[in-house]
């Protein structure tokens, strides 16, 4: 690990009311890295990406990102910073083509310039981007509203958004779930492709056995506490999550 | 032998492949009259009217332009239930320049549209991050309160409102001022949904959080969206001003509120032509029905009823579809 690490989570703690959904959460995350973070559901692994990325203060504690702490900055500015993330339940634009849903990314500060601002150019970079993460362009599946695409074409629009952006940081929330085994098959490539580009990325993640052939580096969670870190396999030899995952009999 | 019908949706790009259209004097003027129709009825309507109807006419541009403010806010996910605020602040802005200052109307007639705009917008920035049904209630506070607050503190002339406010010029000048205003935002802001700048706006309608997850402030565009809206509303309310000459609490009213509503949803909301053509519907349908008497109210709201059931995707929506529709009979071979 670099002395400066990219992402550096320390002393995080959220409460919401009585319930404690994150405790005393410290994470470092160094460049091109990729990390999973897993844990039995309500564990408090979205929470902890709702702090990072600002949609939700933290009660205490701090984020660092290169060095700057951005706790309580509203979530435009953190993006713009290059932290990026998909969100759980897909939140597309219904009422638009699954290419225009590109659009507002592609319009939003951080990559305005980058790309041309005439009427129409980014629509060619929509569909090259829609291309990549599986869009088929002869089927033209780009250009249909987005409240007809099955679930599967859903994820990888979410997805595809998130790049849009070119962010340094992914936090991928729960991308693979709802998805078959094919589907995630097909998506195993794009993040792959990521990777060799040095981005950094977190990943949230149910389906253990795919996490596990990618990530670096997993963080466990359960009642909003970290209980384990390490590599997959060692992770999984932990009592502690053995315990969280199969109940206390186990 | 048997038929059957046909129907080509989008004729026109079948036929004409975006070329050929070009070529053809019938085609050009197909693609042209929608936009040709209203032009020229917006230049020559006033000089076929009566005075009575003309004013009717001054009415309805009024009630079109507050119904297209209305459209864009609600485009932008905005749902306003007190378009009297941006009609009633604009109204007073003109009046208060011109009753104290002594501001010519032509002068204060464009000051008043864009201070409108800005005390509006000022005004709802704190409120902007409500959403849906929560920001449709305090809009519809707002104008009710500023009422009151004119009826305690007796700011602006209280209840008697400010009298003698100067004219416009002349009434030709009256009608095409309006009817050009009208047009300049119709014809102005028609494209601004599909550009990429209304895409944001339409996706802050959608769904706010993966708007600002794209790095957009979203209060931003909000706010610029609120701009736009409130200017255009102020700009009707400042005209209405130097039409009566008076300017008073009536212009916080309830009608101004609802009835721009009611022109966009029977007109077709999402489009700016359908509310413009709802105003056109139900501004003078309610003049007819005036003769009634008592019972007026009741048919009116009955119209508007029907107009809801039978049409929900609104009348201009229907119009469009039916006008790129081609339909024809074709034997079927049994």
């Amino acid at each position: 690990m670099s002395s400066c690490p990219l992402l550096k989570v320390s002393g995080l703690y959220k409460n919401f009311g009585g319930v404690q959904a994150i405790n005393d959460l410290n994470v470092e995350l160094a460049e091109g890295e990729l990390l999973g973070l897993i844990g039995p559901n309500g564990s408090g692994k979205t929470t902890a990406v709702n702090l990072i990325t600002g949609f939700v203060k933290p009660s205490e504690g701090e984020v660092f990102y290169r060095s700057q702490n951005i706790i309580g900055w509203p979530p435009y500015k953190i993006v713009r910073l290059g932290i990026a993330r998909t969100f759980q339940m897909v939140k597309p634009f219904y009422r638009l083509p699954a290419y225009k849903n590109m659009i507002i990314p592609l319009y939003s500060p951080r990559i305005k310039q980058t790309i041309g601002g005439k009427y129409g150019d980014r629509d060619a970079v929509a569909l090259d981007l829609l291309e990549e993460v599986g869009f088929e362009r002869d089927a033209f599946v780009a250009y249909k509203s987005a409240s007809v695409l099955p679930q599967g074409y859903l994820k990888r629009l979410e997805l595809a958004k998130v790049i849009a952006l070119q962010p340094d940081l992914l936090i991928l929330d729960e991308l693979f779930s709802g998805l078959s085994l094919a589907e995630v098959a097909s998506i195993v490539p794009i993040i792959e492709k990521l990777r060799q580009e040095g981005k950094t990325i977190i990943m949230i993640e149910h389906r253990l056995k795919e996490l596990f052939r990618i990530a670096d580096r997993v963080v466990v969670l359960n009642f909003g506490e970290k209980i384990a870190e390490g590599k997959s396999d060692e992770v999984m030899q932990s009592e502690a999550v053995k315990k969280a995952y199969l109940g206390a009999e186990a | 032998m048997e038929k059957r019908k046909e129907r080509i949706d989008r004729g026109i790009k079948v036929r004409s492949g975006d070329i050929f259209a070009l070529c053809s004097w019938r085609e050009m003027l197909f693609l042209a009259a929608p936009r040709l129709i209203p032009i020229l009825g917006f230049l020559i309507l006033p000089l076929l009217l009566g005075a009575y109807w003309q004013k009717v006419l001054l009415s309805v541009a009024v009630f079109a332009l507050l119904a297209i403010s209305w459209d864009i806010l609600a485009q932008s996910g905005m749902i306003s239930l007190g378009q009297a605020l941006f009609f009633g602040m604009g109204a007073y802005a003109s009046g208060v320049f011109n009753h104290y200052w002594g501001w010519h109307p032509l002068v204060a007639l464009p000051f008043a549209t864009v201070m409108g705009g800005v005390i509006c917008t000022a005004l709802l920035l704190p409120v902007l991050r409500l959403r849906g049904i929560y920001f449709a209630m305090v809009r519809l506070i707002i104008p009710l309160m500023l009422v009151r607050i004119i009826e305690a503190t007796k700011i602006f002339g209280g209840t008697e409102g400010l009298s003698g406010i100067v004219p416009l010029p002349s009434k030709w000048l009256e009608l095409y001022l309006v009817m050009g205003a009208l047009m300049a935002a119709l014809f102005g802001f028609r494209r601004m949904p599909d550009s990429d700048y209304g895409l944001v706006l339409k996706g802050i309608n959608d769904n706010d959080r993966s708007v600002m997850n794209a790095g957009i402030n979203i209060y931003w565009f909000k706010a610029q969206a609120l701009f736009i809206s409130s200017s255009i509303g102020a700009f009707s309310g400042a005209f209405m001003t130097h039409v009566y000459m008076f300017v008073g609490m009536p212009v916080f009213a309830l009608d101004y509120s609802i009835l721009p509503i009611a022109a966009a949803v029977v007109g077709g909301p999402g489009n700016l032509a359908g509310a413009t053509l709802g105003a056109f519907i139900l501004v003078p349908l309610s003049e007819i029905l005036r003769g009634i008497g008592g019972l007026r109210i009741v048919l009116y709201g009955l119209f508007l009823v029907i107009f809801i059931v039978a049409l929900p995707e609104g009348i201009f929506h229907y119009i469009q579809r039916k006008y790129h529709q081609f339909e024809r009979w074709v034997e079927v071979e049994g």
